[in-house]
């Protein structure tokens, strides 16, 4: 670095003068709208830096400290509470918080990928109405919708008088209060946020790649599994994360739907803060679950890289 | 001043249509109050070079895309070597599109691009292999085989798309606006190539276009089309030097179009009577024009031709000049197309005259 001449030095002798000035001018140009975009993006990162790293900032300083011996927190340098973290008790329920989150998911995309095929194949203002329903439940109350489901499942409820009416069970059958019932708690309230990503995946498509497929002699299967999915991949991969990060984080649905008999780890972290008083640990467990997102998001970013290729370069 | 009776104008020996490999019949689509296609015929032989060519909204590309089994007519009927064609879907026919965008797969390489088709026949690896090799090599792209579409330019792009459009060898090839998106000097070369591609694998190519110097350039026969219907289908050389009606003749190339009356002997305008070479006009009283091309006309001294003007414009063109002549009782003025430099100016009376011309329908715009 310290032996090549300055680029300002060469400059003059290799290009007429005429060329310097629009270079220097092109540089001010370049630094007019890189100062343009600081400025766009100054709320964005206010609210970041008061709202985002702040509180975490706060969280990992609390999970290094001590408990106070009548509440509060002793401030200091304490990494007890990361090895208490891995006891098999707050490890399984992190494994099975987990294995939830991922099952909401994962059915989450068994409905949403279809659903949002569906919608893009409508014809334009169809298309509209279609996303538009997709968004209402969420103009109604969180906590109401969560009871409207405690009465649907409950063992007098309207999905056991269908079976019961169709047949399909004799007695009466305990939906309500498993894990079944979280994961379909979940999958209700999150199922917008897996649509919306895919549909605009598959917005974003270029129909005549489909096209092109076909043209060369691919069936409509082989098209899906070939050209279809691996490009909407990157809008699979958000709505998934959608999904996955507040079903993980979520307490209110194991709660409700769950009766506290299912913990999560979004359950594990309240009840630190809420009835043990133990602020660094419930840190501690909420650091983990920020460390396992930041390494998912990371994964997303690869793969969606990896699909759109690098860029060109000349 | 009349001269030669209506000629005939048939196919020369030279582009007449041989063993029959893609035949058109009837087929007519609408969208909506829209009609794309209105009852096309056309017959296309083995290995030929064709070119759907008109101006956008014509019905060429729905005709394509017919052909490929993206869209399917709403009557008629598409022949390949004599099966039909409308019944298979678009992934069983023995017909490759290539498309105006190129529609390569962003998240594959070159040689996947390329091999996708022939993995969907279900050939054995090594075989795939080395089609994918040799065409690659055939459209000079050996090099470039393991980049993604987006890190070449856009004439390496449209190699690619056209690498895996005939690797699969099929029956017909067709182009959709092959060279549209590339600049002008790439745009030149890809014509050479494109054709010396067309003879050197044998495979059957339509080209739909809208620029008729690409479609002169490279079609060994033209359809022209025009609101849904087949104008014209001959080869450059005849579509140029005898129009079927006045659209062919104000879309292909530059002319002169002079109004007037056809009685089957005379021309007679508002200039009076004009010099006409071929009549291709059935009926004799309605509106009908003239067509003169600009290398047909000679300038002359005064009195001398047919027509006389007063020099508009000199306009010098590297192999030629291009001279406007302002003629009372014209409303455009008359183009001349002069080799080298004629000793004209602005302002000089001449007079022009002319050995062909040609008679077509129509009123003129």
């Amino acid at each position: 670095m310290t032996n090549q001449p300055a680029p300002a030095g060469r400059v003059p002798r290799r290009v007429p003068a005429g060329a310097t000035t629009d270079r220097r001018r092109l540089l001010l140009a370049r630094l007019a709208s890189r100062r343009e975009a600081f400025v766009l993006l100054t709320p964005g990162l206010l609210f970041y830096a008061f709202l985002v790293a702040c509180p975490v900032g706060l969280v990992l300083a609390y999970s290094v400290a001590t408990r106070g011996r009548f509440g509060g927190v002793e401030w200091g340098l304490d990494l007890s509470n990361y090895s208490r973290a891995l006891e098999p008790l707050y490890l399984e329920v992190l494994r099975s918080s987990v294995g939830i989150a991922l099952l909401a998911t994962f059915v989450a995309l068994l409905i949403g990928y279809p659903t949002a095929y569906a919608i893009s194949r409508l014809p334009g203002r169809w298309r509209t109405v279609a996303l538009v329903l997709v968004v209402v439940p969420f103009w109604t109350n969180f906590l109401i919708r969560m009871y409207a489901w405690i009465v649907l499942l409950n063992s007098q409820g309207l999905v056991n008088d269908a079976l019961h009416g169709l047949g399909i069970i004799d007695e009466r059958v305990g939906l309500l209060y498993t894990d079944g019932a979280v994961v379909v708690g979940l999958v209700y309230v999150y199922l917008p946020l897996m649509i919306l990503p895919i549909y605009a995946a598959i917005e974003r498509l270029d129909r005549e790649l489909l096209e092109a497929s076909a043209n060369l002699g691919a069936s409509r299967l082989r098209t899906f599994w070939s050209v279809q999915l691996p490009l909407t991949l990157p809008g699979v991969m958000t709505g998934c994360i959608l999904v996955f990060v507040p079903s993980l984080g979520n307490f209110v649905v194991p709660e409700l739907l769950g009766g506290g008999k299912t913990v999560m780890v979004g359950n594990l972290i309240r009840d630190q803060f809420l009835r043990a008083q133990d602020w660094p640990f419930g840190s501690v467990l909420a650091m983990v679950v920020v460390v396992a997102l930041l390494g998912l998001f990371l994964v997303q970013a690869v793969v969606t890289r990896r699909i759109e290729g690098p860029a060109r370069h000349g | 001043m009349i001269e030669s009776p209506p000629a005939t104008a048939q196919p020369t020996a030279a582009t007449a249509p041989r063993t029959p490999l893609l035949e058109i019949d009837g087929v007519s689509r609408a969208f909506g109050e829209v009609v794309a296609l209105d009852g096309v015929s056309l017959t296309i032989a083995e290995n030929e070079f064709f070119a759907l060519l008109g101006p956008s909204g014509c019905g060429k590309t729905t005709l394509l895309r017919s052909i490929a089994g993206f869209e399917s007519p709403d009557s008629g009927s598409i022949r390949l070597g004599g099966d039909d064609l409308l019944g298979l879907p678009p992934n069983r026919r023995p017909v490759n599109l290539m498309f105006q965008s190129y529609a390569l797969f962003p998240h594959m390489s070159v040689e996947k691009n390329v091999a996708y088709g022939l993995e969907r026949e279900r050939l054995p690896k090594a075989e795939v292999r080395q089609r994918v090799d040799e065409v690659l090599e055939t459209v000079g792209l050996a090099a470039l085989a393991k980049r993604r579409p987006a890190q070449l330019s856009g004439g390496q792009r449209q190699r690619v798309a056209l690498a895996r459009a005939i690797v699969k060898r099929p029956r017909l090839l067709l182009l959709d606006e092959p060279l549209s998106a590339l600049d002008r000097k790439v745009r030149a070369e890809m014509q050479l190539e494109l054709k010396r591609l067309q003879h050197e694998v044998g495979i059957t190519f339509v080209v739909v276009t809208h620029d008729q110097e690409e479609a002169m350039s490279m079609a060994d026969r033209i359809a022209v089309l025009d609101g849904g219907r087949v104008q014209q289908v001959a080869g450059p050389v005849e579509l140029y030097r005898h129009p079927a009606n006045l659209f062919v003749a104000g879309f292909i190339g530059t002319s002169n179009l002079v109004a007037g009356r056809w009685d089957g002997t005379s021309f007679r305008t508002a200039v009076g009577m004009l010099p006409v070479s071929e009549a291709r006009r059935q009926s004799a009283d309605d509106a009908a024009c003239l067509v003169v091309r600009p290398e047909d006309v000679r300038i002359g001294d005064p009195g001398t031709g047919v027509l006389d003007g007063v020099v508009a414009d000199v306009t010098f063109q590297g192999g030629g000049t291009h001279v406007a002549v302002t003629v009372p009782g014209l409303d455009a003025p008359f183009r001349v197309a002069v080799p080298g430099v004629p000793p004209l100016a602005r302002g000089d009376a001449v007079s022009l005259a002319w050995d062909t011309a040609v008679v077509v329908s129509g009123s003129g715009r």
